[in-house]
């Protein structure tokens, strides 16, 4: 336990100083550095375009973490924690999912924005319906956007992604070939899985515990793999790209930038894992445990509303 | 086992020696001082590009630099002012005052608030080395409205966009921290309603910082898929739209707006109370109005717009939304006035600050209502009008604030006494060449003189003469400032243990200069209010 001062507060942890914040924002200058670098001259068609300071950057950044997070453990085990520095650890994870919940609300913003206005207005209806009929009069309006309204200047997808409506019950079971469908499945499932875990953790069963994990992570690599596919799907046969308009910019996007935080995760869930199978962890100290699952939750939920309004509705 | 290694491990030394001192720290005080000297430096660099904008607009014609290079002027002018200059201050006033407001050790996380300010540096090195860029720095305006930022903007958008994401990391790792800090390390017995009003201003701030600077980065990702990967956002011929930018970046920079301004709020609620004698008049007003100017900021979003096209519908429902906030904020001016009411007032430089503030800043508020006036704002919309309106809230706003709370606090930090005189000086010469520069352009402005432009019809000449003096008259009073601070912290007067006669708060409570640690056990707290 934490030590106490003198009026018998448990005194709360302050670092007297720390070499790893300023190699994480050395680290982290010199990855948006070299992505900046290494974007512009891709765009600008260079032969050999560098990567060099991007990597270098990346690994520096991962070397770091790597030792600040193996420093925070260690002086949990000494007994540093109190439980006040505690909470300070639950109200900063929290309000670091809300601000993730607000990146996301971006770009649901963006998505419910173009089908509700921007998309009709091209088609001719609605309140600004002058824009269709100055611009593309022969553009029709419907949503997934498969003929844009230049056609020509950005091609269309051939296909979407939008699940089977469901107006009957051999469409229903065509459900059952709709791998979205089945990524839901898998995502739910591991939610479930990691709350086991959880509930292991709390009752001290540590076998359990470290299935329970296992199970957790390959749900969500297979997850993570079923996306691939997906993508891969959508590129070779659907001819849905990055750049085949509005509905494939929300779609990869959307998409995207939840695989992106069901990649962390997973890598999150691998590192707490180790732990569990090292012993760390125990019924009265768990942050690091919770703050993973929390996250994990978050990308559940998350997937959920990309379900419902970028594959379902 | 683990006590005695625990107690072995509590560090209570005072700072390092040499550079290591700032690059290490954890101190909150430390990185507040960071905070603000690195703010101030913004400032003066923000300055500069501005005199250079009113040196072209000295008179009509291209005398100094091209079109082209204006522009960029005007765009680093305002990103550096809104992200390096005001935002930075207020978050290095944060770092010195909350801890010990609260009665705190330190900040929650003292390791991310080094990363925080550590990242600030780098981003700023990055967005001004655009300048040295093929193509030159942003020049498509501090808002960035595509397409002027996507399609036609210079390759140095590239490093722009990925200096916002730094700044926001830095934002959002600086308001959590300030968020855990004043909701599990206020001293016992310390509830929500017994904070100081600077520390509810920051909870409000830091609520809305985390709520909108993902908002940004959610848009500049836009921004980049639509450079480097042909996604089609705010491509209308990909079934896109421009005006989608708009919407998304107002929805972060309308609230960004009351961040630069609720940190002010919180440091005018101090200093008017004290140079007054009198406690602050309704203090609990004064919380619910700032939390409501919070969450309605989040709902007026496109009174930027009213020009854009969009639907009559939205254009009435956003006025109105918008009008609204004119009554909590109405509600804080009532009772900083009535703070006033028959007190013993003595006019220290701080308290000269904040009641500039006060009336310069109503200004700038009621010709907010004008433009908020949708039908009105045809008239108003991108003319100097719009330009002088927000001068008066951020620079008669804002920076008053930051100037009125630095010299309130300053002997307190420093131990040093400012020359009183001297700083008197500079609020006038503040005072007189702000509102020289600015109190014109709503004239030039209501008779239709476009914002962001380097040459103008004759008519505008003798506004922008004058404009031009007072711009001068203003920056380089800043350098008396500078002054004032240096041979302050070098050769000023000790501060007294009280510094001023009704200052209230745990921060006076200190011994002066306040020492490297504060508050190591919490301190005695009694609430002044009844519960």
């Amino acid at each position: 336990m934490a030590s106490e001062s003198a009026e018998g507060y448990p005194a709360y942890y302050v670092p007297h100083n720390s070499k790893y914040p300023i190699w994480t924002a050395v680290s982290l200058i010199l990855v948006m550095a070299g992505l900046g670098l290494w974007l512009v001259q891709l765009k600008n068609d260079y032969a050999d375009p560098t990567q060099l300071l991007f990597v270098a950057g990346a690994l520096a950044l991962g070397v770091t973490l790597f030792f600040w997070f193996s420093k925070v453990i260690k002086e949990n085990f000494a007994g540093l924690v109190s439980p006040q520095l505690n909470r300070s650890y639950v109200w900063s994870m929290g309000w670091f999912i809300f601000s993730e919940v607000m990146f996301f609300a971006a770009f649901f913003g963006a998505l419910f924005y173009v089908r509700s206005f921007a998309v009709p207005w091209l088609g001719g209806e609605g309140d600004k319906a002058l824009t269709g009929e100055y611009l593309w009069p022969d553009f029709n309006r419907q949503w997934p956007v498969l003929q844009n309204p230049d056609a020509t200047a950005v091609p269309g997808p051939a296909e979407s992604m939008a699940a089977p409506p469901l107006d009957s019950l051999s469409r229903l079971l065509s459900w059952g070939t709709y791998l979205p469908f089945w990524n839901t499945v898998i995502l739910l499932a591991s939610s479930v899985t990691i709350h086991f875990a959880h509930t292991a953790l709390k009752n001290d069963r540590r076998r359990n515990l470290n299935a329970w994990m296992v199970v957790t992570i390959l749900l969500g690599v297979l997850f993570l793999a079923l996306q691939v596919e997906e993508y891969v799907l959508a590129y070779t046969e659907m001819g849905l790209t990055l750049n085949s308009g509005i509905y494939g910019s929300t779609f990869f996007l959307l998409t995207g930038f939840h695989g992106f935080h069901v990649t962390l995760g997973t890598f999150m869930l691998i590192v707490i894992a180790l732990r569990c199978f090292k012993g760390h962890f125990n019924t009265r100290d768990q942050f690091g445990f919770e703050a993973v699952s929390w996250y994990w939750h978050f990308v559940d939920v998350v997937w959920l509303g990309l379900f419902t309004f970028v594959y379902v509705l | 086992m683990a006590e005695a290694t625990a107690s072995t491990h509590i560090e209570h030394s005072g700072p390092d020696a040499g550079i290591t001192r700032w690059l290490y720290t954890t101190n909150h005080k430390d990185i507040g001082t960071l905070y603000l000297w690195f703010s101030f430096l913004m400032f003066l660099f923000g300055g500069v590009l501005a005199l250079v904008v009113r040196a072209e607009l000295f008179q009509p014609g291209l005398q100094f630099i091209e079109p082209q290079l204006f522009n960029q002027m005007t765009t680093m002018h305002g990103l550096i002012m809104v992200f390096g200059a005001i935002m930075p201050a207020f978050v290095g006033f944060a770092n010195w005052l909350i801890p010990m407001m609260v009665g705190a050790p330190d900040m929650a996380l003292p390791r991310m608030n080094n990363l925080s300010f550590w990242i600030l540096p780098f981003a700023f090195a990055m967005l001004a080395s655009t300048f040295l860029m093929p193509g030159g720095a942003p020049d498509f305006g501090w808002t960035f409205y595509a397409p002027l930022s996507t399609t036609y903007a210079p390759d140095s958008v590239t490093f722009f966009i990925l200096a916002i994401h730094l700044m926001g990391a830095s934002s959002i790792m600086g308001s959590i921290n300030i968020i855990a800090t004043i909701l599990n390390m206020r001293t016992p017995g310390m509830k929500l309603m017994d904070m100081p009003l600077f520390v509810w201003s920051w909870l409000i701030t830091a609520y809305l910082l985390i709520a909108v600077m993902p908002v940004l980065a959610g848009v500049v990702t836009m921004m980049l898929f639509d450079i480097h990967f042909g996604t089609s956002f705010f491509n209308a011929a990909g079934g896109g739209d421009p005006v989608l930018f708009q919407h998304v970046f107002w929805f972060f920079g309308h609230p960004e707006v009351y961040i630069m301004i609720l940190p002010a709020f919180g440091i005018v609620s101090h200093v008017i109370p004290a140079f007054s004698r009198k406690p602050l008049f309704g203090y609990s007003s004064m919380v619910y109005a700032m939390a409501a100017i919070a969450i309605m900021s989040m709902v007026v979003w496109a009174h930027h717009m009213f020009t854009v096209g969009m639907p009559t519908v939205a254009q009435l429902i956003f006025m109105y939304l918008t009008m609204l906030i004119a009554v909590p904020t109405g509600v804080k001016v009532f009772n900083w006035i009535s703070t006033m009411w028959r007190g013993s007032i003595t006019y220290e430089t701080p308290m000269m600050f904040a009641i500039a503030f006060i009336i310069l800043f109503t200004l700038g508020g009621f010709t907010g209502i004008m433009l908020a006036i949708a039908p009105a704002d045809y008239q108003y919309h991108d003319t100097y009008f719009v330009v002088a309106h927000f001068h008066y809230v951020l620079v008669a706003g804002a920076l008053f604030g930051i100037f009125s709370g630095i010299y309130y606090w300053f002997p307190k930090w420093s131990g040093k006494m400012y020359n009183e005189g001297l700083a008197k000086l500079h609020f006038w010469l503040s005072f007189i060449g702000f509102n020289l520069t600015f109190f014109v352009q709503h004239f030039s402005g209501l008779a239709g003189m476009p914002r962001r432009i380097p040459d103008y019809a004759l008519q505008f000449a003798d506004f922008n003469m004058i404009s031009s003096i007072g711009a001068y008259l203003f920056g380089f009073s800043q350098l008396l400032f500078l002054f004032i601070l240096v041979s302050a912290i070098r050769s000023g007067k000790p501060a007294t243990q009280e510094v001023w006669d009704n200052a209230e708060g745990l921060e006076w409570t200190v011994p002066t200069p306040a020492p490297y640690h504060t508050f190591e056990t919490p301190p005695e707290f009694k609430s002044r209010r009844a519960h």
